[in-house]
């Protein structure tokens, strides 16, 4: 990218243009991500930042909305903080019952969207694989479909076969999260198995290994990588979900991005913000942690850049 | 000499080409197989709970079927009068015998305490109507012959030709009316499809603007992602890595919290108003309205569809052999013409696998429209939501995502076509 010697003065200018271009697109993308973070330290209940924030002055900022977080709900929120506080914000606080709602539903839903998922791209990435360009259309499809149609028709579906009744709890939110992690999945391992070398699988077959064994000693620790970034997608999109929670889940079923919801259309309160700062905090490491992946994988797999 | 003749055979002396054909057979067997449990999986719990709730957009009851809540015994409805309407051709005026089987058809209404289930059903086609049946049914037992004076005595309405039109269409469970109505149209009494009147075509206006934002919204994604993705293909791998962070984390971070810091910097009091007034380019009763209108829903779904237009633009542009540019520089070529003739045509099929992608989730976009949208901001999901939740005319909410999902699944198979879906990126 840098300017060759010979470039003529307005190529300078116009080099220079594109890059404060691109400067100001990236903050385009990540200012308002950012933003949310120094003003949910906010120590009024407003959505901008006071002249004592700005002035960098101690009043100005304050935790009160993340202490918010775990009162809201309690039963006695102003009893001292001892244990019993604490087992009270445990079983009462209404944040904290959706973040064990989402964390349940996010990890039987990831569980499910992964095995079923991994062991599909096993076989959707055999050349024999019959059908293969339809089944992956379909596969791939929850991904596409808009959210709202999949949503209303789990909604007759599960009213239809009474799924409530069954006894199992977020049963239909879980089924619906993994069908919607599924696509997720299937592309990040297909993706590692691009080039998976099968004399691999031939070889171990011809020393006597089973299948079972083949994939567990041979493919599972090559495809890991990508397994895991697949499970990472699907966990996200079930923790980030709302429109099908909002439709099939019942009064009980709160989860973190429902309570965002009904946040933000009924009162949004600075606490609003002070949950999304959490949400950013934990994407930031996953981020950094599928990064890391896809960086191994490439290195086992011999496509590293260097 | 004599072998070449013999067909080729197995160690075991099978012929070669039986077991290639069989082993060829179980091979696909088995990668099917593992596809299988996952095929099924979303057979069920995806495919076919959308078909069945598409089958409503063709298929209500309301008006033909009474289902008892408790035992769940079903009984036919409104048969009288299905019986007449069989009999008269559409247009027909109302005579005394249509009256009877009304009357009498109220009266089974009544006795199955369903005539709020039937006017629904009517309510749907001809708003207003519902309070009719239940107002007539009430007085069901009462009507005596002539029925027809009886009738139009309780409510003139019941002699509205529109409203036997709409009876005739709901006598039958399987109507396309809903569809009639989903792209603003309707049947006028003599049977023969109309537009509806202008204050009432909605969807049409709405399918438009959808399509409208989401091009727009499409085309801004695409003036944005070019620069910066062509500077990720072009730095050293070392720096773009950094620089992709600033993409993917709002990628992975969740849509709602994306949505609600739009919400912070657009309100009238936020976080831009406040420093456009601060740094004196806006009088503090000028400040923009960014937000619950259209500019709100464009703006903050520009930001978040932005990292689906970037990604397939730089795994094409980082493909770009950058000695074509060099040598038609060398041969002249301004960096302009350059770049026009030489370096634009080959971003295309990025341009073109992002553009559809981002195309495709726009127009079924609900979350943000719904959040930041207001009134104008809509798009055509936020009103399937609306007929599911608050006016709970499911079937035209059926009507509606039947036309939405075609529309996508047709972009979809474009795409697939053109770019394949294995060539989807995730970062």
């Amino acid at each position: 990218m840098a300017l060759p010697k010979h470039a003529s003065p307005l190529e300078r200018v116009w080099h220079y243009a594109y890059l404060v271009i691109c400067a100001l697109i990236f903050l385009f993308l990540i200012a308002p991500i950012l933003v949310i973070i120094p003003l949910s330290f906010n120590a009024e209940p407003y959505f901008t930042f006071t002249d004592k924030m700005l002035s960098f002055d101690a009043e100005g900022f304050s935790t009160r909305w993340y202490d918010l977080l775990l009162t809201f709900g309690m039963l006695e929120p102003e009893a001292p903080r001892d244990s019993s506080w604490w087992a009270d914000a445990w079983a009462n606080a209404q944040w904290i019952q959706a973040t064990k709602n989402s964390i349940i539903i996010g990890f039987f839903s990831t569980i499910l969207a992964t095995t079923l998922g991994t062991i599909a791209a096993l076989g959707l990435s055999r050349p024999e694989m019959p059908g293969r360009r339809a089944v992956m259309a379909i596969l791939i499809s929850p991904m596409i479909v808009p959210i709202i149609i999949t949503a209303t028709g789990l909604f007759f579906f599960y009213s239809s076969i009474g799924i409530q009744d069954w006894g199992i709890p977020y049963l239909g939110i879980i089924l619906a999260h993994a069908t919607l992690g599924i696509p997720f999945v299937i592309i990040t391992v297909t993706a590692t198995l691009v080039g998976f070398d099968h004399s691999l699988t031939r070889a171990a077959a011809n020393m006597g290994a089973d299948p079972v064994t083949t994939f567990f000693k041979v493919q599972m620790p090559l495809i890991l990588p990508g397994v895991i970034s697949g499970a990472l997608f699907a966990f996200v999109t079930s923790f980030d979900e709302v429109v099908v929670v909002l439709f099939v889940g019942g009064l009980d079923e709160q989860t973190i991005p429902r309570q965002m919801w009904n946040g933000i259309r009924e009162q949004i309160s600075p606490a609003i913000l002070s949950v999304a700062t959490i949400l950013v905090v934990i994407s930031i490491a996953l981020l950094t942690v599928v990064e890391l992946l896809r960086r191994r994988s490439e290195k086992l797999r011999g496509m590293s850049p260097g | 000499m004599t072998d070449i003749a013999q067909p080729l055979t197995t160690a075991d002396g099978k012929p070669l080409k039986g077991a290639l054909l069989r082993a060829q057979a179980r091979a696909r067997r088995r990668a099917f197989l593992l596809v299988l449990p996952l095929l099924a999986f979303i057979l069920i719990t995806f495919v076919f709970p959308i078909g069945q709730m598409l089958y409503r957009s063709v298929y209500n009851d309301g008006f033909t079927w009474h289902e008892d809540v408790t035992s769940g015994d079903r009984t036919p409805i409104m048969t009288n009068l299905a019986t007449w309407f069989e009999a008269n051709p559409p247009g027909t005026e109302p005579d005394e015998a249509a009256f009877a089987a009304l009357a009498a058809d109220l009266v089974t209404l009544r006795d199955l305490k369903a005539p709020g289930q039937a006017g629904t059903r009517i309510n749907y086609e001809l708003s207003g109507s519902r309070s009719m049946f239940t107002k007539a049914a009430r007085s069901a037992k009462k009507l005596e012959p002539p029925y027809k004076e009886a009738i139009l005595e309780l409510d003139k309405d019941w002699g509205n030709p529109e409203l036997w039109q709409a009876m005739r269409g709901a006598s039958s469970s399987y109507t396309t009316n809903f569809y009639l109505a989903a792209i603003d149209r309707e049947r006028d009494a003599s049977g023969s499809v109309t537009m509806v009147p202008e204050n009432r075509q909605v969807y049409v206006k709405l399918f438009t603007r959808t399509l409208s934002l989401s091009l727009l919204i499409t085309f801004l994604t695409f003036i944005l992602a070019y620069p910066i993705a062509h500077l990720l293909a072009t730095l050293p791998l070392r720096h773009s890595n950094l620089l992709m962070i600033l993409v993917l984390l709002p990628f992975w971070t969740s849509l709602l919290v994306r949505t609600t810091s739009w919400m912070v910097l657009l309100q009238s009091q936020g976080v831009l108003n406040d420093t456009l007034v601060g740094l004196g380019i806006l009088g503090d009763d000028g400040r923009l309205q960014l937000m619950y209108n259209r500019a709100g829903t464009v703006i903050s779904m520009t930001h978040i569809l932005l990292p689906f237009m970037v990604l397939p633009l730089y795994s094409v542009m980082r493909m770009i052999n950058p000695s074509y540019v060099r040598a038609a520089r060398s041969l002249g070529a301004t960096s302009w013409t350059a770049f026009r003739r030489i370096y634009f045509p080959q971003t295309v099929p990025g341009i073109g696998a992002g553009a559809l992608l981002v195309f495709i989730l726009a127009v079924g976009y609900y979350i943000t429209p719904a959040l930041v949208g207001g009134a104008d901001g809509q798009l055509i999901s936020n009103l399937i939501a609306f007929h599911m939740q608050k006016s709970l005319n499911w079937s035209l909410a059926a009507a509606l995502a039947a036309l939405l999902l075609a529309g996508v699944l047709l972009l979809y198979w474009l795409y697939d076509r053109l770019i394949g879906i294995d060539n989807l990126k995730l970062g």
